[in-house]
């Protein structure tokens, strides 16, 4: 055993460059992935950066992504928080918009400042119910939440498809969704908001609900550090048997936490239907939900991990669509490659590289901690 | 090509591809969920872009949608980039088509089994109810047993209307017949279950049936695979199936996506492309059923001429094959 008193990295390192290095590698694969099909992994990449930030057009769809995976990133860091490991943001998500949506159809007539706070109502009391039953089980049955999310997620889809296909469904057409929501249900577009106060930017889907996601960005933040039942929350994640000596009850935190993540996860119809479709389809969340998942491991569960994480995804959702218009034999599965190599690379192997940097800086500290004893 | 500064100056070549008088055709495809290689729909959508290109040697842009906001984006961004027609392909695209088509009053859109009622835009639907009633006609004349059977992919109007030729088709030969017909889901995932397909076809014939007629996509492949290993006979759907397996595949129902494509890029080339409803029958080719080495054997030539005596008789209008009307 090394005298070196501690094996940990300096902060700067852990959040910085780790993360820097992890997804240089995960490019680096794409890009032999790239060639081995006969393109250019240079072109490629700057198809994708520009694809994803070259432009106003760009930027806004990159930022129409990140925030459905703010919604779900948050959503899956507060459960983590709790020690618990949800699967079920798609679900949540799902059926939170099925309430927002439900607002948009039914109350779509009121002004937009009344619907808003009943389209938010809505959708975090929905994806919260969806929860609940999953974080009741856990907490009062022992039933493990990641087995009963991940089922939710099947019975949220077979619910939503019978209620679009067969009571939702605009009459009279083959495709099953929604009729349109009346104009109070929209939510303001950037360009919109933007062209207001003079900005020119070009008309994209990204609109309101960005701001509403990183206002919950920093109200989650103000929650878990800066509060008692954030407090409560993260012992119970840490320690539940010392939160037990502390009072606090893990099968509250478990059910509370669990709530909350739902609600989260359940906005995600303000970006998605209010912001973009306006109406209900089939499938909406499209995988953001596990999208969260990679994102708040990213992003250490930490709010601003997150922030970065979402617009990571983002962009590569975006300019990934990018890369399969402009290099056709780059087809969508091989962006779905791509993506999962950053996923593979900064997700489930961070470690390969987090070893070696340890002992490089191990190393210096030693030799600092060596010259000072010389003198 | 260098693609290096495509993804900036795009806007730079917007102003100059404007200010060209003689600028190069430019079609585009955009496929839906299923993909370009789906051995059905998507893919004979495919084959025709594919062959207008290699017979005029004009290239044409495609995407493969892989989420629902990527449909508007998509073919503003098509219509930007100066495409002059831009092919929707299947009945989701339809909302994203009105919209799009809306801002770019000057780029010519075809959206294929929807129905957009723009200036710009065509609305190309296929009479499948008559290639059904068809098939009908040749699964009532083939059976030995007076049973024959349907399996339906997602139950949606569109596959209704299949459901609906065929029966007629086989009422028609034979009026008592017995038809039994099932759907296998009421989700897109009903396209793609090549086991339940197999599953339904299977307990058709244990009630009797000897002839299946599919209109699942994917999952039609796990229908026409139960009856060749029960040695019974099925019919395929959209492309041709025959060669599948050669001997059981009595004939399949063709719904020619590939003329569709190919005909609205090659009129909007000449000049001839007109917006408006297109309604495909086999007046017009758009549907038909199939005759080809592979089926030579088991559909006779007296089974041939009832079939071409009726698609004459349809053609002529003598015949009325009545449509499924979505409520």
């Amino acid at each position: 055993m090394s005298a070196v008193p501690s094996m940990k990295l300096p902060r700067w390192v852990e959040l910085g460059m780790l993360p820097v290095i992890n997804l240089a590698a995960a490019l680096v694969v794409s890009g032999l992935v790239v060639r081995w099909i006969g393109e250019s992994p240079w072109a490629a990449l700057k198809l994708m950066t520009d694809g994803a930030f070259g432009s106003q057009e760009a930027i806004g769809y990159t930022l129409y992504y990140a925030t459905n995976f703010i919604f779900t990133g948050l959503a899956v860091a507060v459960a983590y928080h709790a020690g618990l490991f949800n699967i079920g943001a798609e679900g949540q998500a799902y059926i939170g918009g099925l309430g927002t949506g439900l607002v948009g159809l039914w109350l779509g007539h009121w002004p937009f400042w009344a619907v808003l706070p009943a389209a938010v109502a809505a959708g975090a009391v929905f994806g919260a119910a969806w929860a609940f039953i999953p974080a009741w089980l856990q907490a009062r049955r022992g039933s493990h939440i990641v087995i009963t999310t991940i089922m939710f997620n099947f019975i949220a889809s077979a619910l939503m498809t019978y209620l679009v296909v067969n009571v939702l469904i605009k009459p009279g057409q083959q495709s099953p969704e929604t009729r349109e929501f009346a104009a109070g249900a929209s939510m303001p577009g950037m360009h919109a908001m933007l062209g207001k106060i003079g900005v020119p930017f070009t008309a994209t889907p990204l609109n309101l609900a960005f701001f509403l996601a990183l206002g919950l960005a920093a109200l989650v933040w103000v929650f878990l550090w800066r509060t008692r039942w954030g407090y409560a929350v993260r012992v119970a994640g840490l320690n539940p048997a010392a939160a037990v000596y502390a009072g606090i009850s893990p099968a509250r935190v478990t059910v509370g936490a669990m709530l909350l993540s739902g609600a989260l996860a359940g906005l995600l119809g303000l970006n998605e239907l209010m912001g973009s479709q306006h109406r209900i389809l089939l499938d909406f969340p499209g995988g953001a939900g596990f999208v969260g998942i990679a994102v708040a491991l990213m992003g250490r569960n930490h709010p601003l991990g997150i922030l970065a994480a979402a617009v990571l995804f983002g962009a590569l959702a975006q300019g990934g669509s990018q890369l399969s218009f402009d290099m056709p034999r780059v087809n969508r599965d091989m962006v779905v490659v791509i993506q999962g190599l950053v996923i593979l690379f900064c997700g489930a192997l961070e470690n390969v590289f987090r070893k070696p940097l340890e002992a490089v800086f191990n190393f210096g500290s030693r030799l600092a901690a060596r010259g000072k004893t010389d003198r | 090509m260098n693609f290096r500064h495509l993804g900036r100056t795009w806007l730079i070549m917007l102003a100059a591809t404007a200010a060209t008088f003689a600028k190069e055709f430019q079609p585009a495809i955009v496929y839906d969920f299923g993909g370009k290689f789906d051995r059905s729909f998507n893919q004979s959508a495919s084959e025709g872009a594919a062959k207008f290109s290699k017979e005029t040697g004009i290239a044409f842009r495609e995407f493969e949608i892989t989420n629902a906001a990527q449909r508007e984006q998509i073919m503003a961004q098509l219509a930007k980039r100066g495409s002059d027609i831009i092919v929707a392909i299947g009945f989701t695209q339809a909302s994203a088509v009105e919209k799009v088509a809306k801002q770019f009053p000057a780029v010519k859109f075809t959206v294929v089994d929807a129905v957009v009622d723009l200036p710009n835009v065509q609305s190309i639907n296929f009479r499948e109810q008559e290639s059904s009633y068809l098939c009908g006609m040749a699964a009532a004349l083939a059976t030995r047993t007076g049973k024959i059977g349907f399996v339906g992919g997602m139950d949606i109007p569109l596959i209704r209307k299949f459901a609906l030729g065929y029966v007629e088709g086989a009422r028609h030969v034979k009026p008592g017949i017995e038809v039994i017909q099932n759907m296998t889901g009421t989700t897109p995932a009903a396209w793609a279950d090549s086991t339940r397909g197999a599953e339904l076809a299977k307990s058709q014939f244990g009630r009797g049936v000897d002839v299946v007629f599919h209109a699942a996509g994917a999952t039609g492949l796990g229908v026409m695979q139960a009856a060749t290993d029960a040695g019974l006979l099925s019919i395929g759907c959209d492309s041709n199936q025959d060669y599948l397996h050669p001997g059981s595949v009595l004939t399949s129902a063709l719904k020619r996506v590939d003329v569709a494509v190919y005909k609205a890029f090659q009129n909007a080339r000449n000049g001839t492309w007109k917006a408006g409803r297109l309604e495909l029958g086999l007046a017009e080719d758009g549907v038909d059923y199939s005759y080809d080495e592979f089926n030579r054997r088991i559909l006779t030539p007296a089974m041939k001429q009832r079939l071409d005596e009726a698609k004459a008789e349809i053609v002529g209008g003598k015949i009325k094959v009545s449509e499924y009307q979505a409520e």
